[in-house]
């Protein structure tokens, strides 16, 4: 079972969007108000990302079901200029904005699974995925 | 030409009517034939067709009237706006197929007639369209406003003591402000303690917290102390998943534990008072 519904992210106004239908999602499947607020979080995140960096992007809330269990992905696609050094996004306090540099390792601890493909000039991909327990 | 056109649509009315009710439902989609009632639509439906008789057949300026009349009626009514444009377009193309039909239109005069169908269609559907976006853009710049109201208070509640209760989505245009409100508001009430009431912001991320962290700072500079409140617990786990420092910050669960400490802080206390049963 795979559904999939996505947000196109243009301004800031689509990131509550965005984050509306994760919560919607997670509630649906069933997550606690704990994991809801770290879903939604993440989610806020990663859109704020494609609004800050990439300018245009997708955000898309998958429900998962594997081996009996049950899960929300979150994907996050953009075309926008990449990342050169993953490695140093992943790090706390890294930003090129001025920010925090909280929001990917803040990602990555928010949700159980998390991937990132980013191809300079190309765009990024990521994937977070959270499981019901 | 314009005549034949007219006539021909008065002359034909109900049959047109008819059928144009009956495809406009048909392409709509689920969404628009839930919203709209069948009395309504054919009320309004007959409206637009003697709309465009009129508008063959009276002063411009009396079919101007009428026509921002009714794209204003349709949007009140919440069409959506490609129900409409189709709309036209579905009524065109049945009076130009009608109007084959009887052979009115033959492939020498043909041209003529799409010219003169364009000719009256395209100031129509340029109009509905300008309506359209018009009320919506006043709608938006009505709730920007509204919403800048209800933005960022700050209340002064006991001498030197005051709170800025947030709620709700926190965006690059808020925390501006809240940043302005928070500075102004703390001099002019000559504010020892500022409490930031986030009970009603239903997501925190970095963002959020950053610019909160900035604005607790610039307070700290003009000499007051910045307290956090309203800290929900899932907000709690998530600022301590994001490994957001907020240890500069006094913060508290609620605003009524957040206004003791800041009692505290100033020296005050409230005693109830004797024999007061």
């Amino acid at each position: 079972m795979n559904i999939q519904s996505c947000i196109t992210i243009i301004n800031e106004w689509d990131i509550v969007a965005a984050r509306q239908l994760g919560r919607n999602v997670a509630k649906e499947l069933g997550f606690g108000t704990v994991d809801q607020a770290r879903i939604t979080t993440a989610i806020s995140e990663l859109a704020r990302n494609i609004y800050l960096y990439a300018g245009k992007g997708q955000i898309c809330i998958d429900k998962l079901s594997e081996g009996g269990k049950a899960g929300l992905q979150i994907k996050a696609v953009d075309s926008g200029p990449g990342i050169r050094e993953i490695r140093q996004v992943m790090e706390d306090g890294f930003s090129t904005s001025g920010g925090l540099g909280a929001g990917l390792p803040g990602v990555k601890r928010l949700m159980d699974e998390f991937y990132i493909d980013s191809t300079p000039g190309q765009g990024t991909q990521i994937k977070a995925t959270k499981w019901l327990r | 030409m314009n005549k034949i056109i007219s006539n021909y649509i008065q002359d034909n009315k109900q049959g047109i009517l008819d059928q144009w009710i009956d495809r406009t439902k048909e392409e709509a989609d689920d969404r628009v034939v839930r919203l709209v009632s069948d009395r309504v639509f054919h009320a309004t439906s007959k409206e637009f067709i003697d709309l465009i008789i009129s508008n063959f057949k009276g002063s411009s300026e009396e079919y101007k009237e009428k026509l921002t009349d009714f794209a204003e009626k349709v949007v009140r009514l919440g069409w959506p706006l490609t129900f409409v444009t189709k709309g036209l377009h579905t009524f065109n193309s049945i009076v130009f197929e009608a109007m084959q039909k009887d052979e009115i239109i033959i492939p020498d005069n043909q041209m003529d007639f799409v010219i003169e169908f364009d000719r009256w269609a395209a100031p129509m559907s340029n109009e509905i369209v300008s309506i359209y976006s018009s009320t919506w853009e006043r709608t938006v710049s009505l709730q920007k406003m509204a919403l800048q109201e209800l933005s960022a208070p700050l209340i002064p509640v006991f001498e030197g003591i005051t709170v800025m209760p947030l709620v709700g989505t926190i965006d690059t245009d808020r925390a501006k402000q809240i940043m302005e409100n928070l500075l102004k508001g703390a001099v002019k009430h000559r504010s020892e303690v500022v409490l930031i009431d986030i009970t009603g912001v239903p997501v925190v991320d970095t963002m959020v917290a950053h610019h909160i962290i900035q604005a607790a700072e610039a307070v700290r500079l003009i000499g007051a102390k910045c307290m956090l409140v309203g800290i929900r617990p899932e907000i709690a786990q998530t600022i301590v998943n994001l490994g957001i420092n907020l240890n500069q910050f006094t913060t508290k669960n609620n605003l009524k534990r957040g206004i003791e400490a800041a009692l505290e802080l100033t020296n005050k206390k409230i005693v109830s008072l004797e024999g007061a049963k």
